[in-house]
């Protein structure tokens, strides 16, 4: 166990291509939803995603651990191809964290129980450590005094940090944000946006979708736009905000810039 | 902190103030109050008279019951009998030992602050049904052997009761993930056995079991009437417990097992772990209606023979050495079946506001 986190520490840095996006395509039903991704993204980088509303954002990051199945195409990661096997889909979780819209913490155990179920259940570490390291990453998140509350008496921003901790404590190489701070009040925003903002200075691989360009521009190594199910156009973000090339995504940041 | 601390207003009515506001806050308030007083004053006490005042406690036989009112005597001395059936008076130990068990495991229940009640509890679904299937039959450790035919009374339906709650939970929780899986096959058959037995009523259930049941079985292979009787009953009540615990896994929100999932948590975890707690906990009226509706069905074994304790007070009314006691025999045991389904009740809303952990997700 030990040994096989100390290796991947030492390998650790920017092992390049640790997400591979290869042609991917996803219908629901009859409707295209997802039309040709192609994506790589290597270990260290920060991604951020936008994109209007039903552009298909959810469902692509929703596709990369396996919440959703794709039909055609290939996406491996961390050397793991996701297909039906649930060997596959159980090792590629095990890596990749995700944090919701709506938080989605259990609502039946405290916040401590809820950042130990996994470490204890999945990765088999023993209670105490588990609890110890939960106890680290509430502190990382700026709550270690709620430890034994129950979600339900935690405010939005706070559920959302205690979300975060709980994906933390599964020790991913990746991590996956669905419009984190989008079902949270505005003065709520900020203490989330700082927990993620600190999480990509670790050297965290992080995959996010967010309507919050100014956290896009200070954080993000890359902004890819998607529209109708595709990838429009990518970018670093100083190119990206100051310099779009797709009139698509010229249209979209006039949109949000004006608000 | 330094504040001093304010604490809430105090909401404590004095009587008469307590009486204005609910009793007689309006003149069709008031009018209802002076009715139902009235139908109690002149109901209670004929009703108390009856049940204690004129009723005959002590006396040797049917002779000394004159008074005017219930002849407990006939309970008294037929109790024997409504507790143990035909189990042999020498053996009733056996039988004592276990109304002591289930007593120590689920009486702590209550008390909230009782030392290690959680241990009692899981004793009493795991070890207290395996002494209970070596003590009550015997045949084996040197004790001797009651065969089934002479249980009866409270001690039976307690243990149709208790198997058949203890049995049907599980087997219903299997049927409800079952009907919800994404596999066809598994998906269908739970459909068929659910759809099946709960469209048939138990007493078609239990003839079934008694008389055809035998007739299907390939030879050499027999069960005693009661254990078929008991597989019958747990089978159908498993169908119900399987739909109420459907109707709470419904209620669980997609993101739950989403998170549940990306949190790498395999399917019998994520059940296990977060829906099936979440589920169970709002059902939980539904569960212990089903839990106290079997408990009152269990008398209709009588009509296959087996005399649980309705089914052994009504014989021995029909007694000609006693005269009019089928009230105070149906009146004992509506009594026995309403302490023990309040007892279930009570637990489950003990159990309820335990787990209430202030959320609406
Ligand atoms: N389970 C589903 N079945 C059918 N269609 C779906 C399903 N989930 C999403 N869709 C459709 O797929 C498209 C993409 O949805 P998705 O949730 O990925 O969009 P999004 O870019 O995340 O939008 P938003 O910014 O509103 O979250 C939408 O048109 C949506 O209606
Ligand atoms: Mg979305």
């Amino acid at each position: 166990m030990t040994q096989h986190t100390e290796s991947t520490d030492v390998q650790a840095e920017n092992k390049p291509g640790i997400i591979r996006v290869e042609g991917m395509h996803k219908w629901y039903g009859d409707f295209h939803v997802l039309k040709d991704l192609n994506l790589t993204i290597d270990q260290g980088e920060r991604i951020v995603i936008c994109g209007p509303s039903g552009s298909g954002k959810s469902t692509f990051i929703r596709c990369i651990n396996r919440l959703e199945e794709h039909q055609q195409g290939k996406i491996i990661v961390d050397d793991v191809e996701l297909t039906d096997d649930v060997r596959h889909i159980d090792s590629v979780r095990r890596e990749v964290g995700m944090v919701f819209q709506h938080f989605n913490l259990f609502p039946h155990l405290t916040v401590l129980e809820n950042c130990c179920l996994s470490p204890i259940w999945v990765r088999k570490v023993p209670r105490r450590e588990a609890e110890a390291a939960a106890m680290e990453y509430l502190e990382r998140v700026k709550i270690p005094d709620q430890a034994n509350k129950y979600p339900g008496q935690l405010s939005g921003g706070q559920q959302q940090r205690v979300a975060i901790a709980r994906a933390l404590c599964m020790k991913p190489k990746i991590m996956l944000f669905d419009e984190p701070t989008s079902a949270l009040d505005p003065e709520m925003i900020k203490e989330v946006l700082d927990v993620m903002i600190e999480l990509a200075e670790s050297g965290m691989t992080m995959i996010c979708v967010t309507h919050e360009m100014g956290f896009a521009k200070t954080v993000a190594d890359r902004v890819i736009f998607m529209d109708g199910g595709e990838i429009v156009e990518e970018a670093p973000p100083s190119e990206f905000f100051g310099n779009p090339r797709e009139p698509r995504t010229q249209q979209f940041l006039q949109q949000i810039l004006q608000h | 902190m330094t504040e001093p601390m304010m604490k809430p207003p105090k909401r404590n009515l004095g009587p008469v103030k307590w009486m204005r506001t609910h009793l007689f806050s309006n003149w069709y308030n008031s009018l209802l109050t002076l009715a139902v007083g009235y139908l109690l004053v002149t109901s209670v006490g004929p009703l108390l008279n009856w049940l204690i005042l004129d009723a005959t406690f002590l006396g040797n036989g049917p002779d000394d019951c004159v008074g005017a009112g219930a002849c407990w005597l006939f309970v008294k001395q037929r109790l024997n009998f409504f507790i143990y059936g035909f189990y042999p008076d020498e053996l009733q130990w056996r039988v004592d030992v276990m109304f002591a068990l289930l007593a120590v495991a689920f009486v702590p229940q209550f008390i909230e602050r009782f030392p290690g009640r959680k241990w009692l509890g899981i004793f009493g679904i795991t070890g207290l049904p395996i002494i209970g299937y070596v003590l009550i039959p015997g045949g084996v450790l040197g004790l001797e052997e009651v065969g089934s035919s002479k249980w009866g009374g409270l001690m039976l339906t307690l243990i149709l009761a208790y198997i058949g709650i203890l049995a049907s939970l599980p087997i219903g929780v299997l049927l409800a993930l079952g009907r919800r899986s994404d596999m066809p096959i598994i998906r269908g058959l739970c459909v068929v056995f659910i759809e099946v037995w709960r469209a048939v009523p138990l007493i078609t259930v239990l003839f079934m079991a008694s008389v055809m049941l035998p007739l299907f079985l390939p030879d050499g292979v027999s069960f005693e009437k009661l254990v078929r009787a008991l597989i019958g009953i747990t089978l159908w009540q498993s169908a119900y417990m399987a739909e109420v615990i459907r109707g709470g896994l419904q209620a669980i929100p997609r993101g739950q097992y989403e998170a549940a999932g990306a949190l790498g948590l395999g399917y019998w975890r994520k059940m296990g772990l977060v829906i099936l707690p979440q589920a169970l906990k709002l059902v939980i009226p539904g569960i212990v209606n089903t839990f106290i509706s079997l408990f009152k069905d269990t008398t209709l074994v009588l009509i296959i023979g087996l005399f649980d304790i309705l089914g052994a007070v009504q014989s021995t009314i029909a007694d000609p050495a006693w005269q009019n006691v089928a009230i105070e025999g149906y009146v004992f045991v509506a009594f026995c079946f309403w302490v023990f389904c309040f007892g279930i009740s009570r637990y489950s809303q003990n159990l309820e506001r335990k787990l209430d952990t202030g959320h609406k997700t």
